[in-house]
């Protein structure tokens, strides 16, 4: 899932302080469960801007909603008849939403409530770790599983490099070292054969190297 | 033992302070409430196992919150005592009753009601 993480309320405070009407519009998805931008935290951050505006005497209107998703043009639609009514929407959806919403809302000012992290997994409640960087050319196959690409702070796919110590990375030793890793899974899979064999240059141009992607599937297309 | 208590405390029955989350304390101060005072098992008690202890890290969640509004994080607190300690709950009860009076009301509350 996309990892994503509270703002400052601050920094959201200083966006909206001159907007009279604002929706607060959370996601039903991934910023649901990292616990960053789903109805909860909507209701949250809602109560937290109606308490600051009455405090400093001003008369805004805030409302809450949260949409099924805030990345598909379906879901978007649901607030097609009220966008209109307000002056700012804070929308607590990972940037792929935010930018969705702007597109889609071009008159209106959309302000991200989250900084967008990464694409990982809850390792358990409160920690979520980066698992892959959507390099485009999954490579998991021949590394038993364990991406290079996302793990190892130097992206290398022969690895490990000298900085490897005791299965930890030089960067940090609490990180472990992916090619450590990826050496125990393959010989726990039986397959340190594939450890000797030498990974080719990879095509990065499928990584953010080629410019913006795009994925067309016309066999799905209506 | 017939202790008292401030009339003015409000107590809200919870299954587990574990229960109480961050906008059921916003919500409380958004309507008015002068302070909100969270008073859960002994710590290492808890019948749930943790639920004093997230509590205790959600009040300091509103705390944070309450200081950026600038309604201040003092009017929210967490107290810990048993179900046996009665005298300790009339205790509290007075301390932050008293420490409500010190702090005055709730901001909101008075631009509310100039509002209106």
């Amino acid at each position: 899932m996309i990892v994503a993480d509270k703002k400052p309320v601050e920094e959201i405070i200083d966006y909206v302080k001159d907007s009279k009407k604002i929706l607060i519009l959370g996601c039903n998805e991934c910023v649901t469960v990292c616990e960053a931008g789903g109805k909860k935290e909507v209701g949250v951050l809602a109560s937290t801007l109606r308490m600051y505006f009455l405090n400093q005497g001003k008369d805004v209107r805030i409302d809450e909603n949260t949409l099924e998703r805030q990345c598909d043009h379906e879901y978007l639609e649901e607030i097609r008849d009220v966008a209109d009514e307000y002056d700012a929407i804070v929308s607590l959806a990972c940037g792929v939403g935010v930018q969705f919403m702007a597109e889609k809302y071009h008159s209106i000012p959309i302000y991200p409530g989250v900084n967008t992290c990464f694409l990982g997994a809850t390792e358990h409640r409160g920690l979520w770790t980066e698992r892959c960087q959507a390099c485009g050319n999954c490579l998991l196959a021949v590394t038993g599983g364990i991406c290079p690409v996302s793990r190892c702070a130097k992206r290398i796919l022969n690895g490990p490099c000298g900085g490897s110590s005791k299965g930890k990375c030089e960067i940090n030793k609490d990180l472990d070292c992916a090619w450590q890793l990826i050496v125990d899974r393959l010989k726990a899979l039986d397959r340190l054969e594939d450890y000797e064999k030498v990974c080719e240059i990879k095509d990065w141009s499928t990584d953010r190297a080629g410019g913006p992607r795009k994925v067309v599937r016309e066999d799905v297309q209506i | 033992m017939r202790l008292t208590y401030p009339t003015s405390i409000k107590i809200v029955r919870v299954p587990c302070t574990g229960k109480v989350d961050v906008i059921h304390m916003l919500r409380a101060f958004e309507k008015g409430a002068d302070g909100v005072c969270i008073v859960g098992c002994m710590e290492g008690d808890c019948h749930f196992k943790s639920g004093n202890f997230r509590a205790r890290k959600r009040v300091e969640q509103v705390q944070k919150l309450l200081n950026t509004v600038g309604i201040g994080g003092d009017r929210v607190q967490m107290y810990n005592l048993s179900s046996g300690e009665g005298p300790l709950f009339a205790k509290y009860a007075n301390e932050i009753h008293e420490k409500i009076m010190e702090l005055g009301p709730n901001p909101i509350k008075l631009k509310k009601s100039k509002a209106a």
